[in-house]
Formats: structure tokens, C-alpha cells, sequence
């Protein structure tokens, strides 16, 4: 290796460090850049152990960076980095690092603030579920597509007419896929008082058996378990559009009186709506996914928009316990409103708090 | 029990990927690959439910000569086929398998999705129509976003695409916002009350 040092043109303040909140083995290295940094090829970060004499080279970041990750230490043992400018094949070498070893850390510090939220809805949560306990009415706004399930419901057995339920095109990962199965619950119950015929189409293989158990629990739960059918709910495709094909084919062979789509879809959401529409169905939406709320406005008679989806369950249900969950979500939403417009006021007074909200 | 055992389940698997996801040392990281590959063995059984009762509800619908009963003919045809051929042949990206995939499935897909088109046109027609004061907001917007993201719009005044621009930015954006910040949290509750075992409707919704 040269050895050749020159002041002015090598980097300095060669400085590396464990990287906070990982699993360990990797070591940040840090620089002050060249004097000379325009006319550089770039720089050569070296490294060397405890027991080595000589450094070995690992890596190299081009002119203008004065970053380098080394991703492959080993935990606990200690290293040396320094780094050289290049330029025409020469290498100007800055001073030796501080000794530093990698390991990996037990709590994500970056995450804190995720942890205080969490804590927080968490203490609401309980606050109002408590108070839900203790027999207190806890006022409700009226969601309209929420009031007109059971409209929908007897709709359908005064036609004689299945009704559609369409889980959404999300695997069970998602929560819009979760809150559609609680609401299907709730559907599943009515379906099972007034004696209606359903279709559960579904795109997903784990969907669909979580589904066929919502909907034969509520059978259940309602005293009706010889009026399940293993034919209500149905496993179609994991193809998008393959998926729409069919829903559509149910909706014009089958002639639903009603169809639901509740969870998260995709650019399929105005095909089925609209089908349904043009075949005269009476339709609810409700979706998480923003891009599709206007179609489904569109195309039905009644929307979920967005955390609406969310209240469904506790809705349909009228069970203290989750209309008190419901309060807590809507303080929850104050809070944040609060330190929003709150940051956003200092940040203009020029203090930035924006930071304390980053997640890593 | 046999509601106890899954709300226990529930409730010990939340807590662990809750506190999975705060440490970041390795043993944490292994415990959570260890519960994603068993997620992915019960999607496996999950496909097999599945595929059984896709093969119950066509073979059904052929037996009993139901409407549309040759359509479930060419559904069965197609899965047992493609499984054939695939596992016969391969799947690799020249094999048959991959060419009936890209030249029959991936077109079949296309026509469905070229039929937006249509939907989206037949759907503006309806939404548009002034009826009330949000459907005239509605379409008064509409209009102005359309002729302004079209080349049109900067003839009709300099402006104006600036103007569609600020619509799209501004109130547009700030409502998505809205709408995501109220998703978040119904997000997170609806977790939290699954995992605290306060959401039962997936269960039946009785104590």
C-alpha cells in the first residue's frame, strides 16, 4: 500500500461508529471531505482489525460523499478505518479512525415516538371502553351507508335476490380486508335472520377461509346453523381482472338485489360498481383506498369513506364496548390535529419540531 | 375454549409483532421470519380449502346442468390445464406454461382493464349531471381539471392549467390527507382491538 500523505488534498476527520438501531454488523464511516473534492476520482475507505498490520480495502464512495456503510463486520470485534482521496491513480491517506465494534441493539431508539403513540391510543382506548362499561350512552354520529345495511338486507328477501358481498382484493395483511370481515359478520347476522341467500367471492385462499368461518359463525351466533351453505362463500382467482370477470358474471347470471364491496381494491372497483349499477343493484362501498373512493361514490348508493370502514363494526354491532373504541379514535384524530396545526404554527414561528414525527 | 384459544392466539401473536417491531437485534428479526414462513404454510392450506371448494361449487354446477354450467366446464378445464402443463413442462420463461400465461391470461386481463374506458364514461355521465350543489361542485372541478391538464387548457387561458394544477394540489390533496389521517387511525384501532380481543365480530361477536 502507498503511503503517501498530503495534507491538503487527503480527506480528515476520519470518523466511524456502530449504526444505532440495527441488528449489528455495520459500522458507519464518516469523513471531512478533500480540499481538492472537485477534482477527485473519489475516495477508498480501508479497514483493519485489532490483529492486522496492514488495512485491507472495502470499499470506495465517489467525489462529494462523505458517507460509507460497512455492512459486513463482525459483532464484537474491533476495527480501524481510514479513507484516501483518489486521484490519478494515486491515494492520499486521512489520519486512522477511532476504534469502534459493531453490535446490534435491543431497543429501536428512532421508534419512540411510535411507541408513545401507540401507549397513547392505547391509555384512550381503554379510557373510553371503561366508560362504554360503566353504561354510559356515548353519542354516535348517523352514517348513512351504515343505516341502509339493513335496508339492503330486507331489500333482498323482499325480491327473493341473493345479496353480493365482495371482501376486496386485499390479502388478510390488510386492515381494510380485517374491518370487511368484521362488517361481514355484522351482514352475516341479518343475512341469517331474514333468511337471505349471500355470495362471499373471494380472491385470496386465506381470505376465503377466514371469511367461510365469519360468515358460519354468525349462522352460529344467530341460532341458524342449518341455514349455512358452504356455496355462500366462494374462492374465485388471484388474478385482478380474471377476479372482476367473475364477480361481474355473478352480478349478470345471479341478478344480486344487493352488493357490498367493502375492503381494498384496486382498479377493478368502477368495473364491478358499475356493472352492479347498470344491472340495478342496490350498492355499498366502502374502502380505505383513497384513488377508488370516487368511483365508488360514483357508481353507489352509499359510500364508507375511509375511517367510516373502521366504525362499521362497532356500528352494526350497538355494542358499548366498541362504540366506546370509536370515541377513542375520534380524540385520537384531535390529538394529532392539535400537534399538526400546533407544529405547523411554530414551524412558521421558525422553530421545526417536524423531526419529533419522523418514524425510521 | 373454542373461542378462548383463538383470542389467546390473537392476542400473544399481536403482542410479539408489536414488540418485534421495536427490536431490531437479530433474535427479534429470526422470530418474526419464523412466524412469516408460517404464514405462508397455512396460505398453502388455505389454497388447498380453496381449490376445493372452486372444484365442489363448478363440479356441482355441471352436474346439476345449472345456468351457465358450461362456463364452469371451461373454468375446471383451465386450472387443471394450466396445473398440467406447468407441472409436466415447467415453468420456466420460455416453456409453454409462460407462453399461455403472456399470451392468453395477460391479454385476457388487458381487455378486462381496457374496459375502465368505457365504465369511467358511462360513470361521468352519470356523476355529472348538476342535481344537487356537490354534484355541480363535482362536475364544475371535473371540467376544470380535464381542460386543464389537456394542451386545450392553455388556449382557452394562460391560467388555467396553473389553476388545475391548484385544484389537484391543494383542496384536492388536502381532503386525501383527511381522509388517510382518519384511516390511520381506524387502522390502528381496529388492531388493537382485535388483539385486545374487544373485536369479536370475526368470531361470531359473542362473549
Amino acid at each position: 500500500m502507498p503511503q503517501s500523505a498530503t495534507v491538503t488534498k487527503s480527506p480528515a476527520n476520519v470518523r466511524a461508529v456502530d449504526k444505532p438501531n440495527d441488528a449489528g454488523s455495520e459500522i458507519q464511516i464518516t469523513w471531512t471531505l478533500s480540499v481538492d473534492d472537485p477534482s477527485l476520482e473519489g475516495y477508498v475507505v480501508f479497514r483493519k482489525t485489532k490483529t492486522d498490520t496492514v488495512y485491507q480495502r472495502i470499499g470506495s464512495a465517489t467525489r462529494g460523499v462523505s458517507f460509507f456503510e460497512d455492512d459486513a463486520t463482525i459483532d464484537g470485534e474491533i476495527y480501524t478505518y481510514t479513507v484516501a482521496s483518489s486521484r490519478d491513480d494515486e491515494l492520499f491517506y486521512a489520519e486512522s479512525s477511532n476504534m469502534v465494534s459493531s453490535r446490534p441493539q435491543i431497543f429501536h431508539t428512532g421508534r419512540i415516538n411510535v411507541l408513545l403513540a401507540i401507549l397513547s391510543f392505547a391509555g384512550l382506548l381503554a379510557y373510553f371502553v371503561s366508560k362504554a362499561r360503566t353504561g354510559k350512552t356515548l353519542y354516535i354520529r348517523q352514517i348513512a351507508g351504515l343505516a341502509a345495511v339493513e335496508e339492503a338486507v330486507g331489500r333482498a328477501t323482499e325480491m327473493g335476490r341473493p345479496i353480493l358481498y365482495v371482501p376486496g382484493l386485499g390479502d388478510i395483511d390488510w386492515t381494510a380486508t380485517i374491518a370487511s370481515m368484521n362488517i361481514l359478520g355484522e351482514v352475516a347476522k341479518k343475512i341469517a335472520q331474514y333468511d337471505t341467500e349471500l355470495i362471499v367471492p373471494n380472491t385470496w385462499s386465506v381470505v376465503y377461509a377466514v371469511s367461510k368461518e365469519v360468515v358460519k359463525e354468525s349462522f352460529v351466533s344467530e341460532g341458524r346453523p342449518e341455514k349455512f351453505k358452504e356455496d355462500y362463500v366462494r374462492y374465485l382467482t388471484e388474478a385482478q381482472f380474471g377476479f372482476a370477470a367473475a364477480v361481474n358474471g355473478i352480478m349478470i347470471r345471479e341478478k344480486p338485489a344487493t352488493n357490498f364491496f367493502i375492503g381494498k381494491f384496486w382498479a377493478e372497483s368502477l368495473i364491478m360498481a358499475e356493472t352492479g349499477a347498470q344491472a340495478g343493484a342496490f350498492q355499498i362501498a366502502g374502502t380505505d383506498s383513497v384513488l377508488q373512493l370516487p368511483f365508488f361514490v360514483t357508481a353507489c348508493d352509499y359510500t364508507l369513506m375511509g375511517e367510516e370502514l373502521y366504525a362499521a363494526s362497532a356500528y352494526l354491532s350497538r355494542e358499548p364496548i366498541l362504540l366506546g373504541s370509536l370515541k377513542a379514535q375520534d380524540y385520537g384524530k384531535l390529538i394529532a390535529l392539535l400537534i399538526l396545526v400546533g407544529f405547523t404554527i411554530l414551524a412558521f414561528l421558525g422553530v421545526n419540531f417536524l423531526s419529533v414525527l419522523s418514524v425510521q | 375454549m373454542k373461542r378462548k384459544l383463538p383470542l389467546a392466539i390473537c392476542f400473544i401473536m399481536g403482542i410479539v409483532m408489536i414488540v418485534q417491531f421495536f427490536i431490531p437485534h437479530p433474535v427479534s428479526l429470526e422470530s418474526a421470519n419464523v412466524i412469516y414462513k408460517w404464514v405462508i404454510a397455512l396460505m398453502a392450506f388455505a389454497l388447498v380449502l380453496a381449490i376445493g371448494n372452486l372444484i365442489r361449487h363448478h363440479g356441482f354446477k355441471i352436474q346439476k346442468r345449472k345456468e351457465g354450467w358450461p362456463y364452469s366446464i371451461v373454468t375446471l378445464a383451465g386450472m387443471f390445464g394450466m396445473a398440467m402443463v406447468g407441472l409436466v413442462w415447467g415453468v420456466a420463461p420460455d416453456s409453454l406454461y409462460q407462453r399461455i400465461f403472456l399470451n392468453v391470461l395477460a391479454p385476457l386481463g388487458g381487455t378486462m382493464f381496457a374496459l375502465l374506458a368505457y365504465y369511467m364514461a358511462s360513470a361521468a355521465y352519470r356523476s355529472f349531471r348538476a342535481r344537487s350543489l356537490e354534484a355541480t361542485l363535482l362536475l364544475v372541478s371535473a371540467f376544470i381539471v380535464m381542460i386543464g391538464f389537456m394542451p386545450f387548457g392553455q388556449y382557452v387561458h394562460p391560467q388555467f392549467p396553473a389553476f388545475a394544477e391548484w385544484i389537484m394540489r391543494v383542496p384536492n390533496m388536502a381532503s386525501q390527507r383527511g381522509i388517510l389521517l382518519g384511516v390511520a387511525f381506524g387502522s390502528i384501532a381496529t388492531a388493537l382491538k382485535i388483539i385486545l380481543g374487544i373485536e369479536r365480530s370475526w368470531l361470531g361477536g359473542k362473549e
